[in-house]
C-alpha cells in the first residue's frame, strides 16, 4: 500500500509545500520542505497531529467581562472540542495575570490552561 | 505643552517606536492613545503564534502585546489613555498635536518629531458594494472579533464569511470553538490573502470549506440576515450568471481588506502611496514631511507583527536620531521602483548617506508565482537575485540590502524591485 | 379619545403634527418603527428642490416653492443642517435646448427667483468638474441640501415639546368610522379620534382606501444610492442634475449637508413596499449615469450604498386634503419628490384644512424654538473647549471616523423621542456614518446604549423588529 500526502508547512512563513510518500503506513519519503522544521513538521502532522487552542473563562468582578486562556502547551488536535467544553463554566475571580492557572491537565492530556491576558479589577 | 516626540498610536507599532526612541535617549516623549488601554487591536487578537521572530515562542496577541506594554512601563514612558489626536498639522518646523480626552479636555501638544502608528482598518460592507437589504448580522471580522474575545458575546450562530483575509480565517475559526456553524469561506481572488498556515489550522482543520473565485452576490434579511447568495467570478471578478447558491445563515463576516488609518497624516500634508494608502516614506522610514515618521500598519499592511516590531523600533531610532541632529540633511536619494509584479516597496526611496549597515526593503507582490525569483537590479546590472519556490500577495516579502551594494549607485539613479518568472499561476 | 391621529412619523406626519401643536389639539403620531423617519423620508437625495419641476398652478408647484422658501428660517428655527448650495441641471445635447428652456420657463412661472441659463463657459467655471459634454445648465441659486433625518427629528423633537405624543413600534391594522369619528385598531391597542391625518407613505394607500370611497393606488418606486467619502464631497459644490430626456429621468450628483458626495436614485416601480434592498444593476447604473454628469467619478470612494421607496400615486400628483367621502379624515398621500422640499408647507397647509374641520385655540405657551444635538466635528476650537467644559464626555471621541463624542451619544439617547437603537443613535449623531462604518464604534455604542437604558447588550437592536446584534454569550452552542 503506498500513498500521497500533501502538506504546506506552517513552522515559518515561508510556508513550504511538503509532499509524503507513504508505504505500508509508514513514511517512505518526505521532499518539498526546505529545512529539517518541515520534516519534523509533516511526521507530526501524519503521526500525532497537536494544537496550541485558545479560547476564553468568564471573569469575576474584571473590568473585562472574560479573559482569553491557552493551553501551556500542545493538545492532540482530536481533543480541541473536549478541551473548550471544559472550559464552559470556568469563572476566574479579577485580577487575572498572564499565566495564572485557569484548568490543569485538560481532558487528560497532560497539559494544563493558562491566562493568556491581564485583566485588572472593575 | 511641549514634547520632543509624540507618538501617535498605543498598538504595537507605537509601543515599539516608544520603547526604541527612549532606548536611543529621547527622554521627553509621549504615546497617544484613543484606546482604554495599550496594545491596541492585539488585545482581541486571543490565538497564538505571535512573536516567533521576536521571542522565539508562540505567544497569543495579548501575550505579545503585554511584553511590549510592560517594557514601556518599566522604562517610564509616559501614555495617555482614551485621548484621541483630532488634528496634526504642521508650523514651522514643529508640528502641533491638538488631542482631547475627558481628564484634560482640549489642548494641544507642540512636538519637534512625531510618530505615525495609527493602525489601519476594516474595508466596510458599503465600499464592497455588496447588494442586498442592509439588516443586522453584517460585521467585519474585526468588529465580531472583539464581540467574540474581549466581551464575550457571539454576534451570531450559523456564520458566512467573506474574504480569506487572516482575520477572517481566525475569526471562522474562533466562531466554530465558541459554539458558531461556520458555513463556508468565500474568497473572490482565486487564492487567499490570508497567511498558509491559518488557512490549515483555521479552515481545513475545521472542514469549513474555502470557496475560491466566489462572492457574495445578495443579503436576505430585513431585520437580520436570513442569508446570502454565493455566485462564482469570472477571471474580472464579475459574478458568472447560473453559478449562484443560496446559503442560509444569520450572520456575514467580511475581512476583505485592510485600510492604512491615515487621515491625520493627510492633515499635516503628508504624502499617500495609492499601492499601500500608506505614506511614500525614505530609508529612515521619515515621511516627505522632516520628522515625522511612519510605522506598523499605519504605514502599509502587515501579515506578521513581529515586523511591525522591528520597523517600528527602526523608526523609533530614526526619530531619536533626528532629535539629535544624527539623521543628517536629506541628500539627494535613490528611488525604489516597483516592477513586474510587486506593488510597491517600502521605503520608496534610500539616502546612502543616511543608511545603517543594512536596509531592509519590503513589499508585496500582486498575484501568486511558483518558481519564481525576486531581483533588484540597477541599470543592466543585477543586485540581487533571490529564487522563490512560491510568492503570494497574502504573503510580505522583504530583501535586505547591504550599504556596501547600494556604494556606487548615483542618487539621482532608480534600483528596481521585480518578480522574474516564465510561468505564473493564477 | 385624541382630537388628531397622524399615522406616521415620516417628514409629512411630523410636519403636520408639529403645527397642530401650535394649538389646544391633543394630538398622537403612531408610527409602526422604532423611531421617526425609517421610510420614505429617510432614504432619498436629502435635496431642497427649487421649483421648477413641478406643473405650474400645481398644488405640488405652490408647495414647493414655498417650502423652498421656508427651509432656511426653519432651519434655524429647529437647528437642523440645512444648505443653499444651488442647482445645475445639465443639458447633454444641443437638441435639448428647449426643454431646458422650457423648465426654465416653468420656474418662471412658479416663481422659483434666481433662475438663469447657462453657456458651456459659464458652467464650467461655476462647477469646474461637470462633465464636458454639458453644453448648457439651468442654475437655480434656490436649490439646497438637507439632512432629511435631520428635518424629520427637529418637526418631531419640537411637536414632543409642544405636547405630541408619539407612539412607535405601533401599526396601524384597521380604520373604522365611528359617530364621533375614527376608531383605530392598531398591533398595540384601539385609540379613538376625531380626525386623522394618514401620512403613511407607501402604505398610505391602504389607509385611505379603508375610509374613502374613491379608492388611490400607489405604486413603490425604488431609488438606489450610492454615498461617498468625505474626502470626495468637495468635488461639485451644486446639486448637479441632468435634463429628463428620452431616455429617462437622469441620476443627481450632489454633496451632502455632512459633506459626502451622493449619487442616485434610480426609479424602478416594485410590488414589495419593504424591499429596501439593493441591487448590483442598480448600483452600476447609479455610478455609470451619475459619471456623465461629472468627471473622474471617484467610484472606489463609495463607503455605502442604500435604497428607498418613493410613493407614487398612480395619479402623479400629491393627494392632499380631506378624503372624498370621508369627512375628518386628512389624507398626506403620494407624497415623493419633492415631498421632503414640501413637508413645511404641507404641514402649514394640512393644518389649518384640519383646524377648519376642527377650530381650536393656540397655544400662547407654544415653544417655537428647538435646540438639536451639538456637534463635536463641526464646532469651531472655542466651542469645542467650552462644550468640554460644559461636559467632559464630549471630549471622550466614541466614532473616530465622524468624531462623534460620548457626550452626543448620550444627548441622543436621553432627549425627548429619544434613540434606542444603533441606527437611531447614528442618524442623529453620525456615530458610524463614516469610513468605517462602524467597525470600530458600533461594539461601543451598543455598550452605551445598554448602560443608559438599563438593558443587557443583547437587547440592542440596529433598527427594527429582530435587528439584535448579539445571539448570546461564547460557547452557547456547547454542551458544557
Amino acid at each position: 500500500m503506498s500513498g500521497r500526502r500533501e502538506f504546506v508547512c506552517i513552522r515559518c512563513p515561508l510556508g513550504c509545500n511538503i509532499t509524503v510518500e507513504t508505504e505500508n503506513g509508514g513514511i517512505k519519503s518526505i521532499t518539498g520542505n526546505t529545512c529539517p522544521r518541515g520534516a519534523d513538521y509533516v511526521t507530526k502532522e501524519m503521526t500525532d497531529p497537536r494544537r496550541t487552542v485558545t479560547s476564553l473563562v468568564r471573569v469575576r468582578g474584571g473590568e473585562l467581562p472574560v479573559v482569553s486562556v491557552k493551553t501551556a502547551g500542545d493538545i492532540p488536535k482530536d481533543k480541541i472540542a473536549d478541551c473548550i467544553r471544559a472550559l464552559k463554566g470556568i469563572e476566574l475571580s479579577a485580577p487575572v495575570r498572564i499565566g495564572d492557572p485557569v484548568a490543569e491537565n485538560v481532558c487528560g492530556t497532560g497539559v494544563d490552561i493558562v491566562a493568556a491576558a491581564n485583566v485588572g479589577q472593575a | 505643552m511641549k514634547k520632543d516626540l509624540v507618538i501617535i498610536g498605543g498598538g504595537p507599532a507605537g509601543l515599539a517606536a516608544a520603547i526604541a526612541a527612549k532606548e536611543a535617549g529621547v527622554e521627553d516623549l509621549l504615546v497617544l492613545e484613543r484606546d482604554s488601554r495599550l496594545g491596541g487591536i492585539l488585545n482581541q487578537c486571543i490565538h497564538n503564534g505571535f512573536g516567533l521572530h521576536t521571542f522565539k515562542e508562540e505567544l497569543t496577541g495579548p501575550e505579545y502585546a503585554a511584553r511590549y506594554i510592560e517594557k514601556a512601563e518599566a522604562l517610564d514612558i509616559p501614555c495617555k489613555l482614551n485621548t484621541m489626536v483630532i488634528d496634526l498639522a504642521a508650523e514651522g518646523g514643529r508640528k502641533r498635536v491638538t488631542v482631547m480626552n475627558r481628564q484634560e479636555g482640549l489642548y494641544e501638544i507642540e512636538a519637534r518629531a512625531v510618530i505615525l502608528a495609527m493602525g489601519c482598518r476594516e474595508r466596510p460592507r458599503g465600499a464592497l458594494n455588496i447588494p442586498g437589504y442592509r439588516p443586522a448580522g453584517i460585521y467585519t471580522a474585526g468588529t465580531a472579533q472583539r464581540y467574540v474575545n474581549i466581551e464575550g458575546r457571539m454576534p451570531g450562530r450559523e456564520v458566512v464569511v467573506l474574504g480569506s483575509g487572516d482575520i477572517g480565517l481566525i475569526m471562522a475559526r474562533r466562531m466554530t470553538l465558541e459554539g458558531a456553524k461556520v458555513k463556508l469561506v468565500a474568497e473572490l481572488m482565486p487564492y487567499s490573502g490570508g497567511l498558509k498556515r491559518n488557512i490549515v489550522q483555521c479552515l481545513d482543520d475545521f472542514d469549513i470549506p474555502l470557496k475560491l473565485s466566489h462572492t457574495v452576490v445578495d443579503i436576505k434579511g430585513k431585520e437580520r440576515v436570513e442569508g446570502v447568495t454565493i455566485a462564482r467570478v469570472d477571471e474580472n471578478s464579475k459574478p458568472i450568471p447560473g453559478t449562484e447558491e443560496e446559503v442560509a445563515c444569520d450572520t456575514l463576516l467580511l475581512s476583505c481588506g485592510l485600510i492604512p488609518e491615515n487621515e491625520l497624516s493627510e492633515s499635516i500634508g503628508v504624502a499617500i502611496n495609492p499601492a499601500t494608502g500608506g505614506p511614500f516614506v525614505n530609508e529612515s522610514l521619515e515621511t516627505d514631511r522632516e520628522g515625522v515618521f511612519a510605522c506598523g500598519n499605519v504605514l502599509h499592511v502587515h501579515d506578521l507583527v513581529d515586523y511591525v516590531s522591528e520597523e517600528s523600533s527602526q523608526a523609533g531610532r530614526n526619530a531619536a536620531a533626528y532629535l539629535q541632529g544624527a539623521l543628517a540633511g536629506k541628500g539627494k536619494a535613490i528611488s525604489l521602483r516597483a516592477a513586474d509584479g510587486i506593488r510597491y516597496t517600502v521605503p520608496a526611496s534610500i539616502d546612502v548617506s543616511r543608511m545603517g549597515e543594512t536596509q531592509t526593503v519590503r513589499f508585496r507582490v500582486g498575484s501568486v508565482y511558483r518558481d519564481a525569483a525576486l531581483e533588484v537590479t540597477c541599470g543592466g546590472r543585477v543586485l540581487k537575485h533571490i529564487d522563490k519556490r512560491v510568492l503570494a500577495p497574502g504573503e510580505m516579502e522583504q530583501v535586505v540590502l547591504k550599504r556596501s551594494e547600494l556604494q556606487n549607485i548615483g542618487n539621482s539613479e532608480s534600483i528596481t524591485f521585480s518578480v522574474r518568472t516564465e510561468k505564473r499561476e493564477v | 379619545m385624541y382630537d388628531v391621529i397622524v399615522i406616521g412619523a415620516g417628514v409629512s406626519g411630523c410636519a403636520v403634527a408639529r403645527e397642530l401643536s401650535r394649538y389646544r389639539l391633543r394630538t398622537a403620531v403612531l408610527e409602526r418603527a422604532c423611531d421617526v423617519c425609517g421610510g420614505t423620508s429617510k432614504a432619498n437625495s436629502g435635496v431642497v428642490h427649487a421649483g421648477y419641476d413641478a406643473k405650474p398652478g400645481s398644488l405640488k408647484a405652490k408647495l414647493n416653492v414655498e417650502g423652498s422658501r421656508m427651509m432656511e428660517a426653519l432651519s434655524k428655527e429647529l437647528d437642523f443642517p440645512y444648505k443653499r448650495n444651488g442647482s445645475l441641471v445639465l443639458c447633454f445635447d444641443e437638441k435639448d435646448l428647449p426643454a431646458l428652456r422650457k423648465l426654465y420657463d416653468q420656474g418662471q412661472e412658479n416663481g422659483v427667483e434666481g433662475l438663469e441659463i447657462l453657456s458651456k463657459e459659464q458652467l464650467k467655471k461655476l462647477e469646474p468638474h461637470v462633465s464636458d459634454r454639458a453644453v448648457a445648465a439651468l442654475h437655480a441659486p434656490a436649490g439646497g441640501i438637507v439632512c432629511p433625518f435631520g428635518l424629520t427629528l427637529a418637526l418631531a423633537e419640537n411637536a414632543a415639546e409642544n405636547g405630541v405624543e408619539f407612539r412607535f413600534e405601533t401599526e396601524v391594522l384597521k380604520i373604522e368610522k365611528t359617530e364621533t369619528g375614527y376608531r383605530i385598531f392598531t398591533d398595540r391597542g384601539t385609540l379613538d379620534a376625531r380626525a386623522v391625518v394618514n401620512a403613511a407613505g407607501v402604505y398610505a394607500d391602504r389607509f385611505h382606501n379603508m375610509v374613502s370611497e374613491e379608492k388611490i393606488h400607489i405604486t413603490p418606486r425604488k431609488g438606489e444610492y450610492c454615498l461617498m467619502d468625505r474626502k470626495v464631497g468637495g468635488l461639485v459644490s451644486h446639486t448637479i442634475f441632468q435634463l429628463p430626456t428620452v431616455y429617462g429621468k437622469g441620476v443627481l450628483v450632489t454633496p451632502t449637508v455632512h459633506g459626502n458626495l451622493l449619487a442616485g436614485p434610480t426609479a424602478i416601480d416594485v410590488e414589495d413596499p419593504e424591499s429596501v434592498n439593493t441591487t448590483s444593476e442598480g448600483l452600476e447604473d447609479v455610478m455609470r449615469r451619475a459619471a456623465l454628469s461629472v468627471d473622474d467619478l471617484p467610484v472606489k470612494q463609495v463607503i455605502t450604498s442604500f435604497a428607498g421607496l418613493r410613493a407614487h400615486e398612480d395619479g402623479n400628483d400629491f393627494i392632499i386634503g380631506q378624503a372624498k367621502g370621508a369627512s375628518g379624515f386628512f389624507d398626506a398621500a403620494g407624497i415623493e419628490s419633492p415631498g421632503l422640499t414640501c413637508a413645511p408647507a404641507l404641514g402649514k397647509y394640512l393644518a389649518k384644512l384640519i383646524l377648519e374641520y376642527l377650530p381650536a385655540d393656540e397655544k400662547p405657551d407654544f415653544i417655537a424654538r428647538r435646540k438639536g444635538i451639538p456637534s463635536m466635528a463641526l464646532a469651531s476650537l472655542e466651542e469645542k473647549k467650552r462644550l468640554i467644559k460644559e461636559n467632559p464626555l464630549y471630549a471622550n471621541v466614541i466614532c473616530r471616523c465622524e468624531l462623534v463624542t460620548e457626550g452626543e451619544i448620550l444627548d441622543a439617547i436621553h432627549r425627548p423621542l429619544g434613540a434606542t437603537t444603533l441606527d437611531g443613535v447614528k442618524w442623529r449623531t453620525r456615530a458610524g456614518m463614516g469610513r468605517c462604518q462602524a467597525g470600530f464604534c458600533s461594539p461601543k455604542v451598543v455598550e452605551i446604549l445598554a448602560r443608559e437604558l438599563g438593558r443587557d447588550m443583547s437587547e440592542i437592536r440596529k433598527n427594527d423588529g429582530g435587528s439584535r446584534f448579539l445571539t448570546g454569550y461564547d460557547k452557547d452552542g456547547i454542551d458544557g
